[in-house]
Formats: C-alpha cells, structure tokens, sequence
C-alpha cells in the first residue's frame, strides 16, 4: 500500500513540472494563437541557467531558490526579446507559420547551449533544506519532490489571480477568448502578446530551473519535453491554464502506475491518453469550440492551370533532372534521391493541410510505415522491390484510413494533434515490436536488386516514383476531388449545402495524402536500404512541416520549393560545426524576408521585377 | 393545387423556450412565399428544421410527399432543396465561374473524380447560370474580391445549378443597398416563375416583401399568427399589433428567445 502511495507522490511531483511547462505553452497560445515549439528550449534554458548560477552562487537556502527564480526572470527577458525580434513581425503570416520561427529558434538555442555549457550533462546539486527523504507509510520519499507537489498548485493559485484579481490578467483572459474584440476595445495587442509571452516563457524556464536537484540539464532537454507540454495543454483544452493542470496530474499518475504494469507503455502513454480523450471530447477537457484555429487567414488566390511557358520551364526543369545522372557525381545523384523523396513526403502533407486545410503534425507516421511495409515485404516475404514499392502505399494507405477516420472528426490545432498521437502511436509499437520490427536495430539489407543496384538506375526508379506521385497528386488538385477538399477547407457549410459528404471527402483525402506519403517512405527504404524507428519520428514530420510551411502553403509550387531548399541546405550546412545554429538563422531570414513562405517571396520578386504579370481579371 | 412542400406541426424547443410551436403552412409549385416576424419569432430555426440543420421535437416536413424529418441536411439537399446563407457562403478560394462548376460537379456527382480538370468541367452549364444572374463578366474573378451584392446574386447562381424544386432563401437581401434589393428580388421572382421552382423566404425589408411575395406567412415567438395576401397582412389588427406595438407586447411578456 505504501509503495503505491509513494509511486502516487512521484506521480504528483512529476506533473507540478510538467504543469508548469504546459500551462506557459497553453496560455500563450491562448492569447497569441503561436504553437510554440522553443517553449521546450526555453525550459532547457531554465534548467542550464539555474545550474550556472546555484554552482556560482554561495550555496544555502536563499541561494538555490534565488537561483531558481533568477532563471525563469532570464529566461522571461530572453523570451521577450525572441518575441519583439522575431514573432511580432509575422504575427500576421498565414496559419501555423509561426511554428517555422520557433523551430528555427529551437535549432538556434540548441546550439546555443552547445557552445556555452558543453555536451556533457549536467546535475544540479540537491536543494538544500530539502535534501533528504522523509518516510511515509514506510516509502523514502525525497523532501523536494513533496515541495513540487506544493509548488504546481501554489503557481496555478498564483495564475488564478493573476488572470482574475488584475486588469491585465482580465485582458489576457478576454484575448484568449476573442483577441480582435480587444484589440477593437483599443488594447494594444502588441505589449499584451509580448507579457504573455514572456509569462509563458517565464513559467517553463522555472520548470526547467526546479528539474534540476532531481535530473541532469542535457541538451536533449528541450524536445523531450516538447511533445508530452503539447498532450498535456491539448487534454486539457488550448488556452486553459486549469486544464492544463488537470490533464498533468491525470498524465503523470497514470503514468506513475502503468510502468508498474507495463513498463514499455510510458513512451506512447500520454499520445494514447490524448487520443482518447480528444474522441471523447473534441476541444479537450476543459477547451471551448472555437479554440482551436489560429488567427483568420487571407483568402487564397484560385488555382490556376500553368501558362505554357510556365509548363515549359517546369518541364525544362523536369528534363534536366532526368539528365542529371549523366552529369553530375554519384554522390549528388544520391542527394538528388533524397530532394525528390522529401518533395513526395511534403507534397502529400501539402495535398492534406494546404488544400484539406487539415493540419499534421505527425505525416512521419504513413511515411514510416510505408518505409516499413516495403521493408518488410522484402525481408520477411522474399519479394521482390517493386511489390513492395506498391507495399508501402497500400499499407500507408490502410493506415491513414484507420487514423484518418477518427482525425477528421477533429479540426485545427486538435487535429493537428491527434495525428501527432496517431505517430507517437505508431512509432511507439515500432520501437517496441523488436521482434518484428526490429525496435532500434531496425531492418537491415532492404537494397534494390541486381538491376536496380547501380546509383544511376536506382535514380530513376525514384524518379519515376517521385516525379509520377507528385505530378498524380497536382492532378488530383485540379481535379474535382481536390477542388472539393478546398471547397471544404473554404466554407464547409457550403460545402454540405452542396449536397457534399464531408466527413468522407476529408477521410479519403487524408487517406490519399497518406499513401503517397508511404509511397516516398518505401523509396526512402531503397535508396537507404535500411530502415530505423526514426522514419516515423517526430523529427520526420516537423521537417515536412518545415518544407510545407517554408515553401508556402499557398502555393501547389510551395513544398516542392521548400523540400528543395530544406534538402539541400541541411545537406550543405550539416557537414559545418554548429550546423543547427547556422540552419536556424537561415530559416529565420527566410521567414522574416518572406512571410508567405519561398513561393510566395518567389512570386512577388518575379513582380516586381516586371517577369510577371499582376492578377489577371 | 398539389403542395410542394407540406409543413405540419412543426415544433422545437430550447431548454424551456419554445423557438417555434406547432407550426403548419403548405406551399404550392411556382409560388414565393414568406416568412416574416420580429427578431426572436423562430424564422431561422424553422428554416435550419427543414433543411435539415435542426431536428424537430415534433412534426412533419414533407416534399413532395416525402418525409425529409431525420434526413441529413445534405440528403435534403440531394432531394431537391436548395438554400441561400443569410450571410453569403461562398468558397473565397475559387473563382465565381468555378463556385458555380463545384455546384454543378457535385450535382452531377463528379466530387470524386480524380482525374478531370475541375475548371474545364461545366462551363457552358456555369455561363448559363452565371448569365441568368448577370455575373457572366465576372465569372473569372476570385469569390474573395466581389462586392456583397454579387456574392449574392451568385449564391442564387450556385443554389440553381442543383436544379432545385424548392428553394430556401435566408434573409436574401441583407447587407444589401436598398436598389439592390429590389434587383434582387425582381431577378428571383423572375427566376421562380420561368422555371416553376417554389420559393420560402424569410426578410425583413417589408418593402420587398409586399412587392413580390405571393402569400405572406407571420410568426411571432414561434407561432404562425397569421397568413395570407399582402393585403390581407397589412391589414390583420394582430400583426400590425406585433410590429408597431412591439414595444408594449414585449414589455409585457418578456423577452423572448
């Protein structure tokens, strides 16, 4: 009996963190409307800052929690500044951009903290006063973790009042639910964006500045925790602080007692808690509808059939590509596999959040299991490369409709997050499947055959796939099925007053987005010939984000911009030390110089330098 | 006259408010009805009941002959009923040539099409109607870029291309310019005369409504107080209680939903 009570205490302190982390991430987006991905680097910050100082200073009492609340002030002011800098000019970008500039930050603050504190962790000491255990009901449970069980609700207490006994407070808790109406009450939007701003910033640097008596500061802080921060303010309702609190200790109590059952289920615990919850109660626990959208978006332009000359350039382009074996080294021919496989995968998340207006933050999952589908086609049933080419779409394909069904009951950011869960999901089974999956070891020897085996002839094997995927999917844009998505995206009260099924037409676009997205996971398999845990991560998928939201989401040419510039710079930069900074910095200027993405800053230097003609009437 | 549309008993509460009590009118090919009634008397919640937004607590609504209570609002589309948005819907992504081809794609159940070219798809049929509400020129604009008054004369385009037997039109001319209006509803009654659709519409501007409606229906908190000609309307005691004597009526009774 103890030893669960004790096992219910751990739970306890671990959601007071984890509480702290999550409701700065949810009260900024609340307000600002920004998913804010450095909301975990800011809580590495916290935690690197609060060791500098607790080592420097003379160790007691006062100095370990003045060191605490330094580090959340600093990292309040550094939050701050990236606000000022950085987010306030693109406030006004189209959905979800926003997200591009808080990864280039993640990136940046990596880095960062490389370069000053070193690769090696870090452990804080113990907080003094609080060093020992106290036994209860005959359990040693260390002093401090009881201090963050009373830390968690003291801060939510401390919030409380804030948002309800100040004028301020009432004009965050107003902005959360309308920020337009304020902003027309004459409140100016921008200080009230930057203090909330730096509030959240503030609360995880002291989320992260408390970790530290209890788990090493380490560079792999930050993304750690960044996907658990999103499943706790998504279970708890985007933008509620008391939610947040809430879907913490609902988190980290299960979490607490399922390891004792069934010690694997941590990694995929939360996405599966999520998952449920957000079937159940699609604006999460204590969310209202109409929270989960950004700001309005600018009506897009209608698509528009390619001039001939702009076809005969794209198909110049097209031809070149096809040449280039000829031309260029073995090894850029490699890389130009990787640019087409990359633009398959963002054009496919293109196809279902640019035209489905249906937001993913896990696309990784159907191209990993495409990627594992043909792999295991080869490894397990002997095929040969080109069945299991077809493998992997189909078994993407049968996933997405799966994990399809349930997500387009959901819109914005929910649904964003639920194929999040989907992936975590997925990848979760993948990692622990050792049997069949291989877990971390992954499947080894998926080459292409004889024929096939030469770089040169593998190249236009992926070029046929690549090229005809994302040539088949631009089809499908101009064809009814996918004006019909647009349509939906647009008004889908239209939509159904058009006699359109849209729950269906949703599912099987995501369906579609799916399967090709498997068919780049199974050339990925090929040109790799091998296959890790880490084609479904959640690094896979933000960096389709990335592609489609630096490309421009406005734009059918936007991913194929943004995978061939993301591509190709990673790769040039990757090979330099502290490549992640320089890459963060490259992705800031291109989302400060062109806010409507590549494509969209493609457009307006063609105009104005008079190569294009302004709107046709 | 065989009925189009038969309405019986047609009521729905809201917690302890009845929105619309035990309503029951019938409409006839070809004719413009409408349904008018102070703010709050139920008119948009007896509209979303028969087309299917809104499920009854009890009733009927029968097309012809067909019971559409318990249809999906798209399946009521599918039957025939066809519907203007108060505040004009339209896809802003699109051009008014292609909102117009989308009606026609999914009328003609083209929406899975993967293949075709969806702005090459229709278009004599899109001209056509685009020309019957005079948008033929600015068919190639962005939706995103028309004035109010063509978004709505192309929503009566789009409601069109569905061939519908009955038309269910919103506060048609809200957010209009008075000589807009009239344009409007001279084009509609037009329309509803050439090609024998019936049409029920709800407005507030009485101007236009004792200019074309056929027969004139009067709610007021959710009951039908009256019906008949614009002449008979005008001169009901009871009515003309309800809309210049609205004040006292309310004063003393409450306000309602």
């Amino acid at each position: 009996m103890g030893f669960y009570f004790a096992q219910l205490l751990t739970g306890l302190a671990n959601a007071s963190s984890l509480f702290l982390i999550a409701c700065g991430l949810s009260i900024i987006f609340g307000v600002t409307r920004i998913v804010n991905f450095a909301h975990g680097s800011f809580y590495m910050v916290g935690a690197y800052l609060a060791y500098t100082l607790v080592t420097t200073l003379p160790a007691g009492i006062f100095g370990f929690w003045f060191s605490v609340i330094a580090a959340a002030l600093i990292v309040g002011v550094v939050g701050l500044i990236i606000e000022v800098t950085i987010l306030r000019r693109i406030y006004h970008a189209p959905e979800l951009f926003q997200l591009v500039a808080t990864f280039g930050v993640v990136l940046i603050f990596q880095d960062g903290v490389l370069a000053i504190w070193g690769a090696e962790d870090l452990l804080g000491p113990r907080a003094p006063g609080l060093d020992r255990a106290v036994r209860i009901m005959g359990e040693p449970i260390p002093e401090y973790d009881l201090a963050l069980i009373l830390i968690g609700p003291l801060v939510l207490a401390g919030i409380w009042l804030l948002f309800h006994r100040t004028r301020w407070g009432v004009l965050v808790r107003a902005a959360t639910q309308d920020r337009d109406m304020v902003d027309a009450l004459g409140v100016n939007q921008a200080w009230l964006f930057s203090g909330v701003f730096v509030l959240g910033a503030a609360l995880a640097g002291l989320g992260g500045a408390l970790q530290i008596p209890r788990e090493a500061a380490s560079l792999q802080m930050d993304l750690s925790v960044i996907g658990e921060a999103f499943v706790v303010v998504v279970i708890g309702g985007m933008g509620s602080v008391a939610g947040a609190f809430v879907a913490a200790v609902l988190i980290s109590v299960l979490n607490a007692f399922a390891i004792l059952i069934f010690p694997q289920i941590s990694i995929v615990l939360p996405f599966v808690v999520m998952a449920v919850v957000l079937i159940v109660r699609p604006y999460g626990l204590f969310g209202k509808p109409g929270s989960e959208h950004g700001g309005a978006a600018e009506p897009e332009q209608p698509l528009r059939l390619m001039s001939s000359q702009g076809a005969m350039v794209l198909a110049a382009l097209v031809f070149a590509l096809a040449l280039s074996p000829a031309v260029v080294s073995e090894f850029s021919s490699i890389l130009l596999v990787d640019v087409m496989v990359a633009t398959l995968f963002a054009v496919s998340l293109h196809f279902m959040m640019g035209l489905g207006g249906m937001v993913s933050f896990g696309h990784a999952a159907y191209f990993g299991v495409g990627a594992y589908a043909a792999a295991m086609t080869v490894s397990f049933l002997g095929f040969g490369m080109l069945p299991a080419m077809a493998a992997g779409p189909l078994a993407a394909a049968a996933a997405a409709l799966f994990f399809g069904w349930f997500c387009v009951r959901l819109s914005g950011v929910y649904l964003a997050m639920l194929t999040l869960a989907a992936a975590q999901i997925l990848w979760g089974v993948v990692f622990q499947w050792q049997d069949v999956t291989g877990g971390d070891d992954g499947i080894l020897g998926v080459w292409p055959p004889e024929w096939a085996s030469d770089d040169r002839v593998f190249f236009y094997v992926a070029f046929v796939a690549c090229i005809g995927g994302i040539w088949l999917l631009r089809r499908v844009a101009h064809a009814p099925f996918g004006y019909g998505l647009r349509g939906i995206r647009d008004s889908e009260l239209r939509a159904e007053a058009l006699g359109m099924d849209v729950k269906l037409h949703q599912w099987m676009g995501f369906a579609l987005a799916g399967a090709f997205a498997g068919l780049a996971g199974a050339v990925f398999a090929f040109s790799k010939g091998s296959v890790f845990p880490d084609a479904l991560s959640i690094a896979q998928s933000v960096d389709g984000l990335m592609m489609v939201l630096l490309g421009g989401i406005h734009a059918l040419a936007g991913p194929i911009f943004g995978a061939g510039v993301f591509v190709l710079i990673e790769d040039w930069v990757s090979r330099l030390d502290y490549w992640r900074f320089i890459f963060g910095a490259i992705i800031l200027v291109v989302v400060l110089l062109a806010p409507d993405g590549v494509a969209g800053g493609v457009e307006r230097l063609l105009r104005v330098l008079g190569l294009r003609r302004g709107d046709a009437a | 006259m065989m009925s189009v549309l038969e309405v019986r008993g047609l009521s729905k509460s809201f917690g302890g408010v009845e929105a619309v009590a035990d309503v029951s009118f019938g409409l006839a090919r070809g004719e413009f009805l409408a349904l008018i009634g102070p703010n709050g008397a139920g008119k948009t919640t007896c509209f979303n009941m028969l087309n299917g937004y809104l499920g009854p607590d009890r009733g009927s609504v029968k097309l012809n002959g067909q019971e559409l209570v318990g249809m999906r609002p798209r399946r009521i589309v599918r039957m025939g009923v066809g519907r203007t948005f108060q505040i004009t819907l339209t896809f802003l992504s699109m051009t008014v040539r292609e909102n117009v081809q989308m009606a026609l794609i999914a009328h003609h159940r083209r929406l899975y099409d993967l293949w075709s070219r969806a702005a090459q798809m229709f278009v004599p049929e899109a001209d056509a109607l685009l020309d019957l509400v005079s948008m033929r020129e600015q068919a190639g604009r962005p939706c995103s870029e028309l004035a109010y008054g063509d978004l709505k004369r192309l929503e009566l385009a789009i409601a069109l291309a569905h061939e519908p037997v009955l038309l269910l039109m919103d506060e048609p001319t809200a957010g209009m310019a008075p000589s807009e209006r009239v344009a409007l509803m001279e084009l509609t009654a037009g329309i509803v005369q050439e090609r024998g659709v019936s049409v029920l519409f709800t407005e507030h501007d009485m101007d236009v409504v004792f200019a074309h409606a056929h027969r004139i229906l009067v709610l007021n908190r959710g009951r039908l107080i009256a019906e008949g000609t614009g002449t008979e309307i005008r001169e009901n005691a009871l009515v003309q209680e309800v809309y210049l004597g609205g004040g006292t009526v309310f004063a003393r009774e409450g306000d309602d939903a």
